[in-house]
């Protein structure tokens, strides 16, 4: 079995739905966040159009963060899902240097890394992960990516415009996008300005929440 | 900024603050401390081959030192640990692909061959064994050097980090330190070991400013990450003045006086150059540590 996720970006319409059922079903500490949905503007008015991209860990087949882990904190289950054990995790911070994705963070609160685990815990009571269930388009598709007849299975070999996030480093993610471009994937393509924007504080945060 | 912003005006307007700097000002130290550490031995090992006469009474200082500093590094890993008083997982659960988990094993046998040495040579004067011990614990130093760039090219996130050239610069860092903390303490040393301590140093800095400069100028035409990341120390970025002020003291300095020591055969230039390089490289590696660390992943 290789668990895997699918976010179609089409279908997507930005209401943080996911976002806030993974922080109450996993308890995220304030200032950090497992799963963000990120508003990027594009064009010029009045010829503009807002995308939304829900980011999160990519359990990666050559997961960088595993290979940096110098405890095995962060480790592989049977499903595929980088699981963390975060008694052992010594917070280094490696892995957080290692991810090319952004998606690991330490909790404020325990001071170890943390990440999306796919909701492991839920999976393991055969339910879905708690953004999957919150989503209303159902833009989020789980499943098992070695079973060609499940869900997200089909939906790769039914969509050709299938991407994931910086191919270029290798690391194989099992997390894919549909109808994503590089605005959407790439985080170099757009300008982050810090300070007030549409609703919120753009900002860089302290790391482990000491503020 | 990125060409294709330019072409679709793409602006994030709505997301969650990212963190901050990861490995700051704690992780320049640890380098800092171990490449003094490190570099001492490498130096101790070349005069006491070269004038082993003359050098035979730094080797209980050297080894202090190196002691000194190694202790520097480690006490300054640890305390940058979110669960410090979990370190020692890294013994009981290690998980050998990482460069974290083998550095740590490598350094752990070194500080117990130093803590040896220091014995055989203190208590027992015996000079000869410490020699012989010397050869092992330059080996060791070459791996425990060279982690933190094992470590850095791990940090598959980070593409300006590449693990050649950070070797190289490792080594580098360890020379450079090395031989100016020798010609800090050699006081009692002949003017022609001063004089290659001096030449090492001077290629240390010569050959690291040279790396530098290639990655400035090369590193941004093969990779998108690398031209966002030197923006941080190219015209008005946020670490400009900072990298050039590090080049300066750590390397361009230090090969001027250099120069100008020999040709004078003056012992203050070369003792200034040795300080100015210590001093310097904390600057230069402290300011490689932080701008990949600016580039937003996500």
């Amino acid at each position: 079995m290789q668990l895997g996720f699918l976010v179609d970006l089409h279908l997507c319409m930005g209401c943080k739905g996911c976002e806030i059922a993974c922080k109450v079903e996993n308890e995220v500490p304030l200032s950090t966040w497992r799963l963000r949905v990120k508003y990027v503007d594009v064009g010029m008015y009045p010829e503009t159009k807002r995308t939304f991209t829900p980011l999160r860990c990519n359990h990666c087949a050559n997961a960088p963060c595993e290979r940096i882990c110098p405890v095995s904190a962060l480790h592989y289950i049977e499903n595929g899902i980088v699981n963390i054990d975060k008694e052992r995790c010594i917070g280094c911070a490696g892995c957080i240097m290692a991810c090319p994705y952004g998606a690991i963070y330490i909790d404020p609160e325990t001071q170890t890394a943390d990440k999306c685990t796919y909701c492991a815990h839920r999976i393991a009571s055969s339910m879905m992960p708690a953004c999957v269930v919150a989503c209303p388009v159902e833009a989020n598709i789980f499943g098992d990516l070695d079973d060609p007849t499940s869900n997200i299975s089909k939906y790769i070999q039914d969509h050709r415009d299938t991407r994931v996030r910086k191919p270029e480093k290798g690391t194989d993610p099992h997390h894919y996008y549909v109808g994503g471009g590089d605005v959407n994937l790439n985080p170099l393509v757009s300008e982050r300005v810090e300070g007030f924007s549409l609703f919120n504080e753009l900002k860089h945060l302290p790391v482990g929440g000491h503020h | 900024m990125h060409a294709a912003i330019e072409a679709t005006h793409a602006v994030v307007t709505l997301d969650v603050g990212l963190p901050s700097i990861v490995w700051g000002w704690i992780i320049t130290m640890n380098m800092w401390a171990k490449s003094i550490g490190t570099g001492v031995i490498f130096l101790l090992f070349y005069l006491l081959k070269k004038y082993p006469n003359e050098a035979g009474y730094l080797r209980f200082p050297v080894v202090v030192v190196s002691i000194v500093f190694i202790h520097i590094f480690l006490l300054f890993t640890v305390i940058d640990l979110h669960q410090m008083f979990r370190f020692w997982h890294i013994f009981t659960h290690p998980h050998l692909t990482s460069a974290i988990a083998v550095g740590a094993w490598i350094v752990t046998v070194l500080v117990a061959l130093l803590f040896l040495m220091a014995f055989t040579v203190f208590i027992k004067k015996n000079t000869e064994a410490f020699d012989k011990m010397l050869i092992w614990a330059v080996v060791l130093s070459i791996p425990v050097t060279l982690y933190t760039a094992a470590i850095m090219a791990e940090a598959t996130a980070r593409e300006l980090w590449q693990m050649p050239t950070e070797a190289v610069q490792m080594l580098l860092a360890a020379t450079l330190t090395g031989s100016a903390t020798l010609i800090l303490m050699g006081g009692k040393l002949p003017y022609e070991a001063k004089r290659d301590l001096g030449i090492i140093l001077g290629l240390s800095a010569a050959v690291a400013f040279i790396v530098y400069m290639s990655e400035m100028v090369f590193g941004p035409m093969k990779g998108e990450e690398v031209i966002v990341t030197l923006q941080a120390v190219k015209g008005a970025g946020a670490y400009t003045t900072m990298f050039w002020i590090g080049q300066a003291t750590a390397y361009i300095l230090p090969m001027v006086l250099v120069l100008l020591s020999i040709s004078s055969r003056s012992e203050s230039l070369l003792k200034l150059a040795a300080i100015l390089a210590i001093a310097g490289l904390w600057i230069v590696k402290h300011v490689w540590l932080v701008i990949p660390q600016l580039l937003n992943l996500s």
